[in-house]
């Protein structure tokens, strides 16, 4: 082997080695599939989830989230590396395949790479290597000596992953300076042959370990290019065999879960992917309980996480102390299908997962709010995993007491409060409210050809009552023909549905959906963004539905609403995002819109706003669950009000109403910060002149 | 173990507003909605876990009319193997003593090792579990926060006693004893657990087939008669405190010193 330097040619450097390096090809390449190929088998067991449709939608995905990298840049410093380190790699991919091939063919060149092409694609690639290269100094010092917090495992998630994400970024580091080597005492002994030399890309790695090695002897070159191989080859393979093991199996996966991820925005998976409505009674058991009951997809989630902790740093239960953070959701579940789907034996014991790797409140500890969705760069559902296990607990009865019996009066009464149907339009059917303000009950008699679905807690609230009377109000003043369902409405069962209560939810959509046709109204309107989604994504066949603000929003463009200046003008007003109608529906613009509008409103932004909005604290079901928590998000969502130096909340959404006014009590800023919703706000500003006859 | 729960169905106290009737002796009937008397789930849960560990069937059984069969399906829906409505017109009017006659019948008729109750019903006076016992000579147990079981047909109960402390016994089976709630964490039963029991047929008792003589049942043989109902008006005891958080929370303090809540 190591007379090899011997030979005239520098290509001739590898021909010894060409059977070992053909043999580690074959081992590498077996083990890896042999490795997938396992890595496969719970995938192969687990539920169906089809996401073979709309390719053209899933390509725009991949280019915009994979090949764009597009939400790194959310995380400047990380972000940019991981940048880097992508497009590195892309760009290195051929390269390395190349070098792979010289080994056992001395003379190989990639088709389309021959000549100029060739030359340019190796300089190119020079500096590749030798920016991924310095990232991975950098990651190292960052992971070393910086330590970003999102990073750090809170003990009762398991260890700490430090080793595993340093030896990685080492492996990487080792096989950039192998392929620099390689390339440089290439160049090094072509130079002292005295053949035409492969340019290297001036203060590039590559070029600087040329420089180091001018002036060894041929052997000596001869063997370090013969050992540069030997170390990429195997430092190539290793890495390869070894991603699936840990952190980095992104690196293989990323494409494929960002190909196959979710299309569409604030819906939830059903119970089972191909079983319609009406045979879901037949199916014996409900949602998540053992690892085999998440889909394919959702195990492909757990293998492409990076562990990069953004969707726990944006998550509000994470942030105030409940026991959820969702990187360990993925996390968790990856441990357990390498501890029970392992390399060699018996794979898959059917777990119960809750009690085992799951807390129950660590699943009914999720608000959906989706911040961890929104920040997940590999496009990882968190949302549907926590309905689903809880759609498991609740099929097996596993239900907090405090969720019963609100869950009881939903299903005997249409609202959690357990308060008389016939109770739920006494807001707008209070006399001097009906006087200023008259609300059609529609279906005895009356039709209109809008209606506004108020949903329970606008109805029963004392306090929210407001927002549906301003609503009123505000479709009044627009002159639509609207009216409410009255004792016909029941709760639209939004989080009915994301708490698991899939039957439930089933019932009160129909009950709705039926008197919502029998209305014969062609367009929907409602201030409650939870509402708002479930008549959007969770009913079918119903007309079109909008939430308020984005009827006001319309109707400011169209000049239809006019609104007086502000009084007092000394108030800095901040919008906070509600989850379900910001995140989840896109609308952020509307209610700005809408605010910006009203002369004198001074409005600032809150850091963290529209995608990055911070949940306050949950709707639904949510107020009626007693999570184990150290602080409210609530609360810390009105310091970040403060901060940004506002003292007028506005809403649009009469749950972050309750929790945001809570908070502020809680917080003792009571008369120093307040809360409106938007359509209370409009209503207040609205100018309402009568027309100026002619 | 067998065990029986004797269950009943009353209007739900959080989701109704009760209403006195026009007569003014009895709550509004219309448009009232029922369940499960709350403690009486409890015994069921706890009927279902004991049965968990140690095996048997768990019977749930109520005396009423056709509109009871929903507590006793939603039972079911738990995981009780079986319901069983007993139901006469002689019954109706019954006092606790005629309910307890009424069960002690129905009991003879099977061989049950433990029979639980609710500690009371919620518009009930706690006497059926007591006087169940009697009737039949079995020992008996109020209270119940606890159960164990021990070898040699025994059980470890503890019972909640004033001030929060517990007691601890040991009981014969079979016995009765009335469960407390709060001894367990009641499952959860939605709609799919009751669709899914929805045609499993319950049995149904009469007084002759439970070979009861009706005159010591009933309104009839009743010696405790409600006579009237009413909501009593607001009295003087409370003091509404309008002062800012601060004072309030003073005074609160003071209040709950005077009394001798804080030492
Ligand atoms: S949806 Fe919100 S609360 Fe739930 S895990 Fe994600 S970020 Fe956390
Ligand atoms: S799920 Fe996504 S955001 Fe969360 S740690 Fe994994 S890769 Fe990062």
């Amino acid at each position: 082997m190591v007379g090899s330097y011997l030979l005239a040619q520098v290509t001739d450097w590898l021909a010894s080695g060409r059977n070992l390096f053909l043999a580690i090809h074959v081992l590498g390449v077996a083990c890896f599939a042999y490795i997938v190929a396992r890595r496969l088998v719970p995938l192969l067991r687990a539920e169906r989830d089809p996401r073979w449709d709309r390719p053209l939608a899933r390509l725009s995905k991949v280019c915009k989230f994979w090949l764009g990298q597009w939400k790194h840049p959310r995380y400047k410093t990380a972000g940019t590396l991981h940048i880097l380190i992508f497009a590195g790699f892309i760009l290195l991919a051929t390269r390395a395949f190349t070098v792979l091939i010289v080994g056992v063919s001395e003379n190989f060149v990639m088709p389309g790479l021959s000549g100029e092409a060739g030359h340019i694609y190796n300089i190119i690639t020079d500096y590749a290597a030798t920016v991924v290269f310095l990232c991975m100094v950098v990651a190292v010092i960052r992971r070393l000596i910086f330590k970003p917090g999102r990073y750090e495992v809170p003990e009762r998630f398991g260890k700490t992953h430090k080793a595993d994400a340093v030896f990685l970024l080492a492996l990487i580091a080792i096989l950039m300076v192998a392929d620099s080597l390689f390339a440089a005492a290439k160049a090094a002994g072509q130079s002292q042959q005295g053949q035409p030399v492969e340019f290297l890309a001036v203060l590039s790695l590559p070029w600087l370990l040329q420089v180091a090695l001018a002036s060894a002897s041929l052997p000596t070159l001869g063997n370090v290019y013969f050992g540069a191989y030997l170390l990429h080859e195997i430092t190539f393979y290793f890495l390869l065999c070894y991603r699936p093991f840990g952190i980095q199996f992104h690196v293989e996966t990323s494409l494929f879960n960002v190909y196959f991820a979710k299309l569409e925005r604030g819906t939830l998976k059903p119970v089972k992917w191909g079983v319609s409505d009406e045979r879901l009674d037949q199916v014996k058991s409900f949602g998540v309980k053992t690892y085999e009951d998440f889909t394919w997809k959702h195990m492909l989630d757990f293998y492409s996480c990076a562990d990069c902790g953004r969707c726990s740093d944006n998550c509000p239960a994470n942030a105030v102390g409940r026991p959820l953070s969702p990187r360990f959701i993925g996390i968790k579940a990856r441990d357990y299908a390498y501890q029970h789907y392992p390399m060699f034996g018996r794979s898959g014991n059917g777990k119960a997962l809750i009690g085992n790797i799951y807390s129950e409140d660590e699943i009914w500890s999720c608000t959906t709010c989706g911040a961890c969705e929104e920040e997940c760069p590999l496009l990882v559902e968190y949302i549907d995993k926590i309905v689903d296990l809880r759609r498991g607990m609740v099929d097996d009865g596993n239900v907090p007491q405090s969720l019963q019996k609100p869950l009881k009066a939903l299903e005997s009464r249409g609202n959690p409060y357990g308060k008389m149907e016939k109770k739920r339009a006494d807001w707008a059917n209070a006399k001097e409210f009906q006087q200023v303000c008259p609300v059609k009950t529609v279906g005895k008699g009356d039709s209109a050809d809008l209606l506004y679905f108020v949903d329970s807690i606008t109805s029963y609230d004392d306090r929210m009552q407001s927002i549906g009377r301003t609503t009123a109000r505000i479709l009044d003043h627009l002159g639509e023909n609207f009216g409410i369902l009255g004792a016909a409405e029941k709760d639209s069962g939004h989080e009915v549905r994301r708490f698991g209560e899939e039957t439930l939810f089933a019932a009160l959509r129909d009950h709705n959906a039926g008197a919502i046709k029998a209305s014969g109204a062609k367009r929907i309107v409602t201030a409650d963004p939870h509402a708002f989604n479930a008549l959007k994504h969770d009913y079918k066949d119903i007309p079109p539905v909008q939430h308020i603000s984005q009827v006001i929003a319309s109707e400011v463009k169209a000049g239809k609403i006019k609104f007086n200046a502000l009084e007092n003008k000394t108030n800095v007003y901040t919008y906070h995002d509600p989850c379900y109608l910001g995140r989840h529906n896109q609308v952020y613009d509307d209610p700005r819109d809408v605010l910006d509008a009203i002369p004198g409103l001074k409005r600032v932004e809150m850091t963290r706003s529209k995608d990055r909005s911070f949940c306050c604290g949950g709707g639904g079901l949510m107020l009626f669950y007693e999570p184990k928590e150290e602080e409210r998000m609530g609360v810390k969502r009105v310091q970040m009000a403060v901060n940004a130096g506002a003292n007028v909340i506005v809403t649009a959404c009469p749950f972050c109403m309750v929790n945001i006014e809570d908070a502020i009590k809680v917080a003792g800023l009571e008369g120093k910060m307040s809360a409106i919703d938007l359509a209370e706000l409009v209503d207040q500003q609205i100018a309402r002149e009568e027309p100026q006859a002619a | 173990m067998e065990i029986l729960v004797c269950a009943r169905r009353v209007p739900d106290t959080s989701e109704n507003e009760i209403e006195l009737n026009s007569a003014g002796n009895d709550i509004e009937h219309d448009e009232l909605v029922y369940s499960i008397n709350e403690a009486d789930n409890y015994a069921v849960e706890e009927a279902l876990q004991i049965v968990a560990r140690v095996g048997g069937n768990v019977t749930v059984v109520t005396v009423g009319g056709e509109g009871d069969e929903e507590v006793l399906r939603r039972e079911m829906a738990m995981g009780a193997n079986h319901g069983v409505l007993i139901t006469d017109d002689a019954f109706s009017g019954s006092d606790g003593r005629g309910i307890a006659t009424i069960l002690k019948a129905f009991v003879q008729k099977g061989n049950y090792d433990l029979i639980l109750t609710g500690v009371q019903a919620e518009a009930g006076g706690a006497q059926v579990g007591g006087m169940l016992s009697a009737l039949l000579d079995y020992p008996f147990a109020s209270l119940v926060n606890s159960i164990e079981v021990l070898d040699g047909r025994k059980l470890k109960i503890s019972r909640e006693i004033e001030g929060g402390n517990k007691e601890l016994h040991e009981i014969d089976l079979p016995c009765v004893l009335s469960i407390q709630t709060g001894i367990n964490e009641p499952r959860y039963v939605g709609m799919r657990g009751i669709r899914a029991v929805a045609s499993v047929p319950i049995p149904t008792f009469s007084a002759s087939e439970l070979a009861l003589d009706p005159s010591v049942v009933g309104e009839a043989a009743a010696k405790v008669k409600r006579v009237d109902y009413f909501v009593p008006a607001l009295g003087k005891g409370a003091e509404m405190l309008h002062g800012n958080r601060e004072e309030n929370v003073d005074r609160v303090l003071e209040l709950v010193a005077a009394k001798g809540g804080l030492k």
